[in-house]
């Protein structure tokens, strides 16, 4: 296979860091022995189902479960009063952030099952449990809910407007937090001597995430022990049980264990906790009996935090030769019905910083105002913020290049911070510790061939198709977070991450990590860190993640952090492993501590053949023999958190060419060129999946997806996989992925993160193609999706088929 | 009712609902979970599974059908001997999945469209598989997995 050949390192184990070793958890996947949430069958399981509001905003009069108790097979059917009556609390907001002169964020209650009003389609009403799935789903079909229905607020626009319906009685605004960064002054300044001003209006779509499993949930109580389990399809169970136990359900920490075994996929969408995980823990106390619920796709659609939502005007003054002088944006950003769990975070602390892209904009300003709508709650979705920052820079950019008459790489290339000039401080927060954008764009326009694009365009227009070449350069901030920086920014915690590495009697390891696997691959990434570390193969070593039983404490896994913040933990927790072998090691060779030498997983006494193994080390750990007790304890496992002192930042440039058919208005993907930099690479055929999958993530939000709701009666229009378009193997094109290392400077191995660069970058590359195969139309922006209708209207209102660029 | 069929290559016979759907009855009746329910609109193809080796969505095939017929989960697909049939190798050598959801589905149809075109293009395997949807690997994977199995299906079967 063609993988990224830059790793950054050069190590000789063949199962070390830098091999593209063959992932060790595909097995249990490819023979059907996965392990899901809906798998799972517990003794006396019972099933639940939930009865969803059908309206926008309504009161709730009255609801009758005479009806549906009398069904067969049903257990019990609950309801928001019955949460009250058993003193369940609300689902909390984790990251509220701090407005407009020290503002708080608004954060209303969040009931599990709504009570006195419903705020959304899909808003919980009532759970009904029943013996099967079955009798729980014709029982719902009986719960009669009366209700009286509220004019809806559904766009953000609407929301904003005098006399809007507001979503909360005390909230008559409905403004969740008015947010501001930046300089304003300096950037007005800088406004005033502009040569050029280039603005732009855009919406950035709203997506539903969609991962392939489906959310579920299994609640248990053990009655002789008092013990709640929750499996769930969480990327954080740590955080669940925190979240919970303490805030919803008010169970002791040491009396909940919360599952997440696989995984099928995340996105950020199984990021939050959800009401259904503490309705599942809660009616499982209340009966003595497992309750799993397992979601519909379709329920999934108005269940799920949705992403993205924003409206913004954004404006760059430019000097006469196109340098920026100062970047001015207003965005307002949807958070739906309620608060989710990082709601308020995402379209402020992860997008307003990285306005400030890849260049040396010296000033900056970006408002932002969340609002409430009678919609799904809105939270992260992979690249959270930052792609929404990303496709607001880059298209300003690629506007201000087209009207000052510059080369699109060209103007990047005037503005980009030099490959010397780290670290640096942005305007806007962030200080960046390394990079080498520039270097990531001559690749790419070299394995795009830039210069060669006016000659195939002309190939297409002789076929009648429009043909336009898209470039961004983008960087985000990752490894999710320095608690001395994210506490100061809100957030109800540290985000620290926790590995645990346990060596057996026989020199085989397994690892305790904090992190969670659901699809990145870390069973063999973190193997092969152990390998490169301890210098044993990586099949001798097992990664265990999911299970708070299991694994002391983690975070878990968003952010692109699981390497950056993870991976340094499992260095750490190494290196302690290595430091008490050393001792051990010395114990048995009768030396001191400090002559004995560690490598390739050999102990020796320096300058001499006399050595321990690893192995034997291990051995003589759990029988020890004359062991110095005072000074050295039996036994081989050591734990290390990791807090890292500053954010990562990876970047890139990404080129996309596409082709439009004028007649249809169908836009055809037909190449992609990424090059990025994502610090030191451990396995480099897991990055490019990574990569790539994020780039056809992305490509989905450019040309394919969005997540439509009625603007007047708050239905959801697009609320199944029919309605909903996501990319399927026929619209995708070669992409190639190539790698440009510079290292993190503040992690032990340089690493940046990958997961979500795909779809930070390729929004913006794609609808910069698309408007540049349109520009002889005079078009200079097309919102996403870039779909048929639209470009086809957009060709037709320009005065027809122009079939000749 | 009862209905007696084919299951991984042992005769099978079990009670059910006129309702019941094969992807159920296989995972609640047979414990066999590697068959996955991604939608409620016949649109993912988690579920798929074959039913007289050809692929079919068993969650919108009702399981009353199925008197007398051979059905193949991903369970049933390797060796005797736990060996991974080709496609499965495929899969696992050209890094074709990610979080593992859609993979049961993917390679089942993958199975069923590489012995109907042993020989097939990569155009012909990105609309040979268009009714699997993966949301992790951006399918660049899987098209290089689906065309390497069909070569190596190809090859088992000369040899």
């Amino acid at each position: 296979m063609n993988h990224p050949a830059d790793t950054g390192v050069a190590s000789k184990n063949p199962t070390g860091i830098g091999a593209s070793l063959l992932r060790k958890e595909d097995m249990r996947f490819l023979m059907g022995r996965g392990n899901y949430v809906a798998d799972i069958k517990r003794p006396d399981m019972t099933a639940g189902i939930f009865v969803r509001s059908p309206h926008a905003h309504a009161r709730i009069v009255s609801i009758d479960k005479q009806a549906a108790l009398a069904m067969p097979g049903v257990v019990d059917v609950l309801t928001g009063e019955d949460l009250k009556t058993d003193g369940v609390g609300g689902l909390p907001c984790a990251w509220p952030v701090v407005g407009k002169g020290g503002a708080p964020t608004k954060e209303p209650a969040h009931p599990a099952i709504a009570q006195g009003k419903v705020r959304y389609v899909g808003d919980a009403v009532a759970f009904v449990i029943a013996e099967t799935v079955a009798q729980a789903r014709d029982a719902a079909e009986a719960v009669v809910v009366e209700y009286d229905v509220l004019p809806a607020v559904v766009g953000v626009l609407d929301a904003l407007k005098p006399g809007a319906t507001a979503v909360f009685d005390d909230i008559p605004d409905n403004v969740c937090v008015d947010w501001e960064i930046g300089d304003r002054h300096a950037t007005d300044a800088a406004f005033k001597k502009a040569a050029h001003v280039a603005r732009i209006s855009l919406v950035n779509n709203r997506l539903v995430g969609n991962p392939m499993e489906p959310r579920a949930a299994i609640g248990e109580y053990d009655r002789s022990r008092g013990q709640h389990t929750l499996y769930t399809t969480s990327q954080f169970p740590h955080i669940v049980k925190l979240l919970m136990g303490n805030f919803v359900l008010n169970i002791p920490q040491h009396k909940l264990r919360v599952v997440s075994p696989d995984v099928g996929g995340g996105f950020g969408v199984k990021q939050f906790h959800y009401a259904e995980e503490a309705v599942v823990t809660w009616a499982a106390m209340r009966l003595g009996r497992p309750v799993k619920w397992v979601c519909d796709r379709s329920e999934g659609f108005i269940s799920d935090a949705h992403g993205r939502d924003h409206v913004t005007e954004a404006e760059m003054a430019l000097d006469e030769h196109g340098k920026f002088l100062g970047l001015r944006v207003s965005t307002i950003a949807n958070m739906g019905g309620y608060l989710s769990t990082f709601g308020p975070n995402i379209p402020t602390n992860l997008y307003g910083p990285l306005l400030a892209g890849v260049y040396t904009t010296p000033a900056i300003y970006c408002e932002v105002k969340a609002v409430f709508t009678n919609t799904v709650p809105v939270d992260a979705y992979r690249g959270a913020g930052r792609p929404e920052a990303t496709f607001v820079l880059e298209r300003l950019v690629d506007v201000a290049a087209i009207e000052m008459g510059i080369d699109k790489a060209e103007i990047r290339r005037r503005n980009m911070i030099p490959k010397d000039g780290y670290p640096f401080q942005t305007p806007v927060m962030m200080e960046y510790d390394s990079g080498d954008p520039g270097g990531c764009l001559d690749k790419a326009l070299i394995n795009a061939d830039w210069k060669g694009f006016p000659a195939r365009k002309a190939a297409s227009a002789a076929k009648g198709r429009l043909r336009g070449i898209g470039l961004c350069t983008y960087i985000e901030a990752c490894g999710l977070a320095p608690s001395r920086i994210a506490i100061r920014l809100g957030v109800r915690g540290g985000l620290f991450e926790s590995a645990a590495v346990r060596v057996h009697p026989t020199g085989q390891v397994t690892v305790l990590m904090g992190t969670h696997n659901h699809g990145q691959g870390h069973e063999t990434t973190f193997a092969q860190i152990i390998s490169e570390r301890l210098g044993i193969p990586a099949n001798n070593v097992e990664i265990v993640f999911g299970d708070t039983d299991k694994v002391q404490f983690g975070l878990g896994t968003y952010g692109s952090r699981s390497l950056a913040v993870g991976g340094s933990a499992l260095v750490k927790a190494a290196d302690k492993v290595i430091a008490k072998g050393r001792k051990i090691a010395a114990h048995m060779l009768e030396a001191a501590d400090a002559d004995i030498e560690f490598a390739d997983g050999v102990f020796t006494v320096a300058g001499t053949d006399r050595q321990k193994t690893f192995a034997e080390i291990a051995l003589s750990a759990h029988f020890p023999v004359d062991y110095p007790l005072e000074i050295l304890e039996p036994g081989l496992e050591e734990q290390a958190f990791y807090d890292p002192v500053n954010f990562t930042f990876p970047c890139g440039a990404h080129i996309a060419e596409v082709e439009i058919d004028p007649d249809t208005g169908v836009v055809e993907l037909l190449s992609y060129v990424a090059v990025d930099d994502i610090g030191t690479v451990i396995n480099p055929m897991i990055v490019e999946g990574q990569i790539v999958g994020g780039i056809v993530q992305g490509l989905g939000q450019a040309l394919y997806e969005d997540c439509v709701y009625d603007p007047e009666s708050g239905q959801l229009l697009s609320g199944s996989f029919m309605d909903y378009c996501m990319p399927r193997a026929d619209h995708i094109a070669p992409i190639s992925i190539e790698t440009h290392i510079t290292k993190c400077t503040h992690n032990p191995l340089g690493v940046k993160g990958c997961g979500e660069l795909g779809t930070i970058g390729s929004p913006a590359t794609v609808i910069n193609a698309v408007v540049d195969a349109l520009a002889h139309l005079g078009v200079n922006h097309v919102d996403m999706p870039a779909s048929p209708n639209r470009v086809w209207r957009i060709i037709a209102e320009a005065g027809g088929a122009s079939r000749t660029a | 009712m009862l209905i007696r069929f084919v299951l991984n290559g042992k005769p099978v016979s079990v009670d059910v609902e006129a309702f019941d759907l094969l992807a159920d009855v296989v995972r609640e009746k047979f414990g066999l979970t590697g068959t996955h329910v991604g939608c409620d609109t016949s649109q993912c193809g988690a579920c798929v599974v074959h039913v007289d080796g050809r692929s079919i969505k068993s969650c919108s095939t009702l399981a009353v059908t199925l008197e007398g017929a051979k059905v193949t989960t991903i369970e049933g697909l390797a060796g005797p001997g736990g060996q991974l049939h080709p496609m499965q190798q495929a899969f696992h050598d050209q890094h074709g999945l990610q979080c593992g959801f859609c993979t049961p589905g993917m390679v089942m149809s993958a199975v069923d469209f590489a012995s109907r075109h042993p020989n097939p293009t990569h155009a012909d395997v990105c609309t040979g598989i268009e009714g699997n949807f993966c949301r992790c690997t951006g399918y660049q994977n899987i098209v290089k997995s689906v065309m390497a199995g069909a070569a190596a299906m190809q090859t088992a079967q000369k040899g």
